[in-house]
């Protein structure tokens, strides 16, 4: 009778151990390793970019909630400050608000936003109870007779409520905007300050990139035609870069984003923490369109996004920046429909020198828009905010922002209240009309 | 001035809570060398009442409706004015509680412009009832909020500048229209927490 030699049981369990434990723990040293095993649902709009990078939300392995919250302020504890947060975590911290944390406990952001729950996420890219605000404003109607019979889902509609950004939709600047135009006149977005003079005037002689270097001499009537050439910004200025341990420079010949951010911070930060930057933020690999969920464009597919692939190095052509470059990846209705819009003819008469300059309207005029910021001794910079997707949801974060550079509260808050429209990328007229405004009016009127 | 103010305030609150352990939650003052709660929230009032009328008074009262050189607004960042009296007394209870959660502290009114100051529990309706109609007397009691026990106190906030009862008055969200000056207008709570 034959034996069968089994193998010992006890190398069989020690060898299976180890590569399981090999098998998992070996993405985990990896920035960019594959750790989709891990993941416990998919990831929200917002955060799937970045959803292999663990601990950039999970700070962690036991911080539970607090931990949690931690990471969420650290990525969107500046912006909720910047919106005026109507909702800060004080108020429920509050003990005399107990009761009611005890039924929304909004000291934590996932309380109501959760991750890795697909089944939930709503039209903003991120979950969203809708019956939130009646937990503690069941009331309403005692204060406001408008609101009587509302539904619960309908607070937080365009044009009326927001749990966090009320900056541009509050009654009394509701009152104080009433009765404007559809169009101002004159209708400009703010105005483009240069920068302050750096350096010297920089001309073909001042050239100091190596003469060993080969390269296209295009690049050097494309460098003389910007402000680079003009503020004295030389070929070394970005293209050496000083290693910070050693001190020691290095000739390199695609800088990126972190060169830029030398003279260009404000905007490189904005970059960084939007849908653009987000995954160079956590020192993963440049996002591609094919990356992308959004409907965008095949011949783009592989595109990396970084300062220079909507810039064009050298040349920084800003109207390219501003339109070309958003139409070469996006594929969707919105964008698809802005050549055909008001929008775009004043995009084009601004362009030709038809009308002012500031007139005209870009995809980045709305969507990376230009802001007014002071600094504490009050002086006024502009800064082109280039997170594309700090006014993007809920889009009446645009009215002030960006519409009511050019356009009235009222038919603003309107036309964002019109999916269709915005389709169409604002061609015709807003087919909605959101009452928050006659509401407004109507009780001081009767008061 | 403000600064050592603001470390005089947590200092006193720190060492309150330390003896609220030590002593327990009695109203009166201990046999030890301690602070009791009612001493602690005293103290706090003391300091927060004399700020908020300093602000009331000398920012408020002498800039925007004596002199009229700037406007107090709710709407301050965007009127480009001056924090009002009551925002600015809030905005310092936000800060303290990103600070500590040794104590705690708000406005109320019985007469709220907003609604959410309105009184909630049963002791704050209590109180401001009691220091509205007893001038010049405190309200001292403990409740439970959240499963935690804490000392209550109430203080009467009183119409201490023309600022005060012009505003209230003539707001469009006011439930009462008839302030005058010196009379009790709302409530400042304060609540330690107790060991239970």
């Amino acid at each position: 009778m034959m034996k069968v030699k089994l193998l010992n049981p006890w190398l069989v369990w020690g060898i299976v151990t180890v590569a399981l434990v090999a098998y998992f723990s070996i993405p985990l040293f990896y920035e960019d390793g594959d750790k989709s095993v891990f993941l416990t649902g998919e990831t929200t709009h917002g955060h799937y970019q970045i959803e292999m990078q663990c601990n950039a939300c999970h700070l962690s392995e036991f911080g539970g909630q607090e931990a949690l919250q931690e990471s969420c302020v650290n990525c969107h504890g500046d912006e909720l400050k910047r919106a005026k947060d109507s909702h800060p975590k004080s108020k429920f911290t509050d003990p005399r608000n107990a009761d009611r944390t005890a039924i929304l406990d909004a000291r934590f952001c996932v309380t109501c936003h959760t991750e890795h729950n697909q089944e939930v996420v709503g039209q903003m890219g991120l979950t969203l109870p809708e019956d939130y605000c009646i937990k503690c404003h069941e009331d309403i109607e005692e204060d406001r007779v408008s609101h009587k019979d509302l539904g619960f889902e309908t607070c937080a509609t365009s044009g009326c409520h927001n749990y966090h950004d009320n900056k541009g939709i509050y009654e009394d600047f509701l009152l104080k905007h009433v009765d404007e135009p559809i169009v101002h006149s004159p209708a400009k977005s703010k105005p483009l300050k240069g920068r302050r003079q750096q350096g010297d005037v920089l001309t073909l002689q001042d050239i100091d990139a190596p003469e060993s270097l080969k390269y296209e001499q295009l690049i050097h009537a494309d460098w003389l035609e910007t402000t680079h050439a003009q503020q004295g910004v030389n070929c070394s200025d970005c293209h050496q870069v000083k290693d910070k341990a050693t001190n020691i420079a290095t000739w390199i010949t695609k800088p990126d984003h972190k060169v830029c951010s030398d003279c260009h911070k404000e905007e490189v930060d904005g970059f960084l923490d939007g849908k653009h930057g987000m995954r160079l933020k956590q020192n993963m690999s440049p996002m591609t369109p094919a990356m992308a969920r959004q409907d965008m464009k095949s011949t783009a597919g592989h595109k990396e996004l970084g300062c220079q692939s909507c810039h064009s190095a050298h040349r920084y052509d800003t109207k390219q920046a501003a339109v070309t470059a958003c139409q070469n990846c996006h594929d969707d209705d919105h964008t698809n429909a802005y050549e055909d819009s008001p929008h775009y003819s004043l995009w084009v008469k601004a362009s030709t020198g038809q009308i002012d300059s500031r007139e005209g309207v870009s995809c980045a005029s709305c969507h990376m828009p230009r802001e007014i910021r002071k600094n504490n001794v009050g002086e006024e910079t502009i800064v082109v905010q280039h997170n594309q997707n700090d006014n993007l949801r809920p889009n009446e974060k645009m009215i002030r922002s960006v519409c009511m550079d050019c356009h009235g509260l009222e038919f603003s808050i309107d036309a964002l209240a019109d999916a269709e429209l915005v389709k169409r990328n604002f061609k015709g007229k807003p087919s909605k009309h959101i009452q928050s405004m006659d509401w407004a009016r109507s009780r001081v009127e009767t008061k | 001035m403000k600064v050592s103010f603001k470390k005089g305030l947590l200092t006193a609150a720190m060492a309150g809570l330390v003896t609220v352990g030590v002593t327990g939650c009695g109203g009166g003052e201990s046999a030890s060398s301690g602070v009791t709660p009612q001493t602690m929230a005293d103290s706090l009032f003391a300091v927060m009442e004399s700020d908020r009328t300093t602000y009331t008074k000398l920012i408020i009262g002498r800039l925007a409706v004596k002199e009229k050189v700037i406007k107090a607004s709710e709407h301050w960042e965007d009127e480009k004015a001056l924090v009002l009296p009551a925002q600015m007394f809030r905005y310092g209870a936000e800060r303290v509680a990103e600070k500590t959660d040794k104590f705690s502290y708000s406005l109320l009114s019985l007469w709220p412009i907003n609604k959410q100051n309105a009184p909630k529990s049963d002791i704050e309706k209590e109180g401001l009832k009691y220091i509205a109609d007893n001038p010049g007397k405190n309200f001292y009691g403990e409740e439970t909020l959240g499963g935690q026990k804490y000392y209550t106190a109430m203080y009467a906030d009183v119409a201490v500048a023309q600022a005060c009862i012009k505003c209230h008055n003539e707001h469009k969200d006011t439930p009462r229209t008839d302030f005058k000056m010196g009379e009790v207008m709302g409530g400042v709570v304060i609540r330690i927490p107790l060991e239970l």
